[in-house]
């Protein structure tokens, strides 16, 4: 069985609010999958619910096409980081591991390796309750890394890693996939997944809001904007808007273009000898382009107010 | 649509077992890594053990003549190996091979030193087990084997023997008008009782074997009569009991033996204490009238096993302090989980939910029954040695008693493990299960036995609820057949030691069974 995440229409309602509302997609072996959308949307409970955590009213989950509460080695098909915070302050982190190594018969070997490939080193033998937020995302990684799973699905692994981590991560989560593993990440943040995701799945209001790559996402987003820099401004929007264009006036001295690229823009404008200072076409960052899809989502949860997930409830 | 490159991961990791055992083993390498929990549960079997040896040293028995400090007697054993109270009037010759004596008792009297409610006066009077017939006993010593077959005051004729067993005849209170014929044969080791109204037609009350027995015994009548045991509810709370001298005196006639027995004049004697009282010095000492074939045998005292001395039950008092601990720490062992949300961590490692508490309990059980084990252990052996060394009368038991109190301390150690492990899964909240595991175990246990509770409520208390499993410590049976203030206050449970422990451990399987449930069906 080839080694995936699928999800077909789940649904999923906490009292009067819709956690998931037929939310469906599938994570291919090979590739860092990205899961975003603002919070709320869904991402911790559809996580859940792919890990038998959390029952869906409706649709279904699978890993490597079963249900994840009938797998007999669940850390040898799925490694899982969903709460860093989830550990006992008392314990070392090695401890920690070793524990969920004799869960799956796996022994001590196992745990001092995944502790290097984590690079937790020497740090290991402390109790991880002294452990700041990044060191307990790299034990959470090292936890999830145990069974050495071809599938990966880690929830926020950036949160609270300085710059020098979210580097280390994005390699790392780069090179486990580029081993043939499916990793999923989930993040609010687009921009954290830039660089790391080859895939993404962009989700809002408990359904996925959009599934492509994201090359074809910035492409997308990227409309043809240009912004215009001219002392004239009546003329140059006249004469663009005889070219069939769209023009807003942003600024004094500013003008948005939409609708004529901006080699044509620069013909159109030399030809009837308006001056203008600067063209520049726009080009939409991936976090540009996030926004612009979740911003009904966004919408949403203003209206909604703050809602705890159920990951924050428990912390 | 997708760009997948490369073809899926494959671990190289050897392919694993799904066995309940890593489980088992993943649990237990939880528990030990937490340090807390580890020095918990030592600190409850040190409370276990210190607070019996304390109790042990602060014990200290003295017996003086006088101003003269002496070894404080030791009271007899039976033939069991009970400690025994073997007080009587025994008028007897001896009795060689088979043989048989037989009987008319036609009189029963007594009388009851002070009783309620003034205490001012000696009224005439039996108590209920005021007891004389005829006897055949292994010599005079105390303690020495013996089967009788007696009319009692309250309770009929009854054959009885080696003093804690007891068979009921015809009921019926004797008098002139209505006489029992009394008839005691021994036939080897049998000793079989036959009773008669008129002195043909027999029934047979009960056989003995007493095993062992000498082709030389003493045969004759005997008289006892046990103190007047008399139960005062406290006016704050708890009870008040008192123990009054009294004597029986009975009138037999047509006395006959058959069987080789000794010439000359009957031997009379009092076994064990007697005769030390006022009433026996100025009005009527204990002892045998004879007048053309009728005897008149006044005593007092009873045959029965004794419970003067420390049962080493008492000992384990500290039992209930340490089971406190396990409380704590058998909840924290799965609520702490729930704390930090590391049950999810839990729940996908083993995703068959159900046996996330059993695995749970497993451990907690084991690690709590070794700790207790070992304190009941060290508490009895050395608190043993401390007592008798303070000059204390530690009553005797049976290895298998005393195995059983100790497997049982441990035991109940475990079951309260479990039962508080499972209310931590069912509530997922510490405070709440400890103190539910408290008010059904803890609190019913001193409500019981701390007397501020109608004897009747305790015992109800020690049969319904998980307090009941204490009964696995009780040593001293109870006996029909003789009167004692049978309360929990007193170590008495109203349930046997296992049925104790069986309720106990019925409600750790319900709580379980329960939390199972729970944990397979909700959300994590």
């Amino acid at each position: 069985m080839e080694a995936t995440i699928e999800v077909t229409g789940l649904r999923k309602r906490f009292g009067q609010i819709m956690a998931l509302d037929g939310m469906s997609f599938t994570v291919m072996p090979g590739q860092v999958t990205g899961f975003v959308g603002p919070n709320g949307a869904g991402k911790s409970t559809t996580m859940r619910v792919i890990l038998g955590l959390d029952a869906a009213d409706e649709g279904r989950a699978l890993v490597s096409g079963r249900p994840y509460q009938s797998l007999r080695n669940p850390l040898s098909q799925v490694g899982a980081l969903l709460d860093a915070n989830a550990l006992q302050p008392s314990r070392t982190a090695r401890d920690h591991l070793l524990w969920l190594a004799h869960s799956q018969g796996l022994s001590a070997k196992r745990v001092d390796e995944v502790i290097e490939q984590a690079g937790l080193g020497s740090a290991a033998r402390r109790k991880a309750g002294g452990y700041s937020l990044g060191m307990r995302q790299r034990l959470g990684i090292a936890a999830a890394l145990l069974g050495d799973p071809p599938v990966l699905m880690l929830d926020e692994p950036f949160n609270g890693l300085d710059p020098e981590g979210i580097v280390w991560i994005r390699r790392f989560l780069r090179s486990l996939a580029a081993e043939g593993r499916a990793v999923l990440v989930s993040s609010h943040l687009m921009g954290e997944l830039q660089d790391a995701a080859g895939h993404l799945v962009v989700v809002g209001r408990g359904r996925v809001v959009a599934d492509t790559s994201v090359a074809d996402l910035i492409a997308t987003a990227s409309s043809d904007q240009v912004t215009l820099r001219t002392t004239a401004r009546s003329e140059a929007m006249t004469v663009l808007a005889h070219a069939g264009a769209t023009v807003a006036a942003t600024d004094r001295d500013t003008l948005t273009v939409s609708g004529l690229a901006a080699e044509r823009i620069v013909a159109l404008l030399s030809e009837k000898a308006v001056p203008f200072s600067e063209v520049a076409a726009h080009r939409a960052t991936l976090e540009e382009a996030y926004l612009d899809l979740t911003r009904d989502a966004v919408e949403f949860r203003a209206a909604a107010g703050p809602r705890a997930t159920g990951q924050e409830a428990a912390r | 649509m997708t760009t997948a490159t490369g073809t899926p991961y494959r671990s190289a990791l050897p392919p694993g077992r799904d066995r309940f055992a890593h489980l088992l083993r993943s649990e237990w390498t939880k528990f030990r890594t937490v340090r807390g929990w580890v020095i918990t549960t030592t600190i409850a079997a040190l409370v276990v053990a210190l607070l019996g040896l304390l109790f042990a040293s602060g014990s200290r028995s003295t017996c003086g003549i006088g101003p003269i400090e002496v070894a404080c007697p030791t009271p007899p054993v039976g033939p069991d190996g009970e400690a025994v109270d073997d007080t009587f009037y025994f008028v007897h010759r001896s009795l060689t091979g088979d043989g048989d004596i037989t009987v008319r008792l036609t009189s029963m009297t007594g009388i009851i030193t002070y009783p309620p409610p003034d205490h001012d006066e000696i009224v005439p009077g039996l108590v209920p087990w005021a007891k004389a017939g005829v006897i055949v006993k292994d010599g005079t010593r105390e303690g020495s084997a013996y089967a009788a077959l007696m009319a009692t005051a309250r309770h009929g004729v009854r054959m009885q023997h080696n003093f804690t067993h007891d068979t009921a005849g015809r009921p019926g209170v004797v008098s002139p008008a209505s006489p029992r014929w009394l008839r005691l044969t021994r036939s080897g080791d049998t000793l079989t009782g036959y009773e008669s109204a008129d002195g043909t037609r027999w029934t047979k009350v009960g056989t003995a074997r007493l095993a062992g027995l000498p082709a030389t015994v003493q045969v004759g009548l005997f008289v006892a009569s046990p103190g007047d045991l008399t139960v005062k509810q406290g006016s704050l709370g708890g009870s008040i009991e008192q123990v009054r001298f009294t004597q029986a005196t009975a009138v037999f006639d047509h006395l006959s033996l058959r069987g080789a027995t000794s010439p000359g004049e009957w031997s009379r004697q009092g076994v064990g204490r007697t005769g030390d009282t006022d009433w026996e010095r100025y009005h009527r000492p204990a002892g045998l009238e004879e007048s053309g074939g009728t005897f008149t045998v006044t005593g007092s005292g009873d045959m029965a096993p004794s419970v003067d001395g420390h049962q080493i039950e008492r000992l384990l008092t500290g039992a209930l302090a340490g089971l406190i601990v396990v409380i704590v720490v058998a909840v924290m062992f799965v609520t702490a989980e729930y704390r930090r949300g590391l049950i999810r961590t839990t729940l996908l490692a083993g995703p068959r939910r159900g046996r996330m508490p059993v695995a749970k309990a497993v451990v907690i059980a084991a690690v709590v029954f070794v700790a207790g084990l070992a304190a009941a252990t060290v508490t009895v052996v050395f608190g043993r040695r401390i007592l008798v060394a303070n000059g204390n009368h530690v009553l005797p038991m049976s290895w298998l008693t005393e195995v059983r109190v100790i497997a049982g301390t441990a035991a109940l150690f475990a079951f309260t493990a479990v039962f508080a492990l499972a209310l931590g899964a069912l509530f997922r909240r510490g405070v709440a299960a400890v103190i539910t595991a408290m008010v059904t175990i803890v609190v019913p246990f001193i409500l019981a036995t701390a007397s501020v509770l109608p004897d009747g409520a305790a015992q109800w208390l020690l049969r319904l609820t998980p307090a009941a499993g204490f009964a696995i410590q009780q040593t001293m049976p109870q006996y029909a057949h003789v009167l004692r203030h049978y309360v929990p206050a007193a170590g008495y449970y109203p349930l046997a030691p296992w049925a104790g422990l069986a309720v106990l451990g019925g409600y750790a399987a319900l709580a379980l069974g329960l939390a199972v449930f729970r944990v397979r069906r909700r959300d994590a």
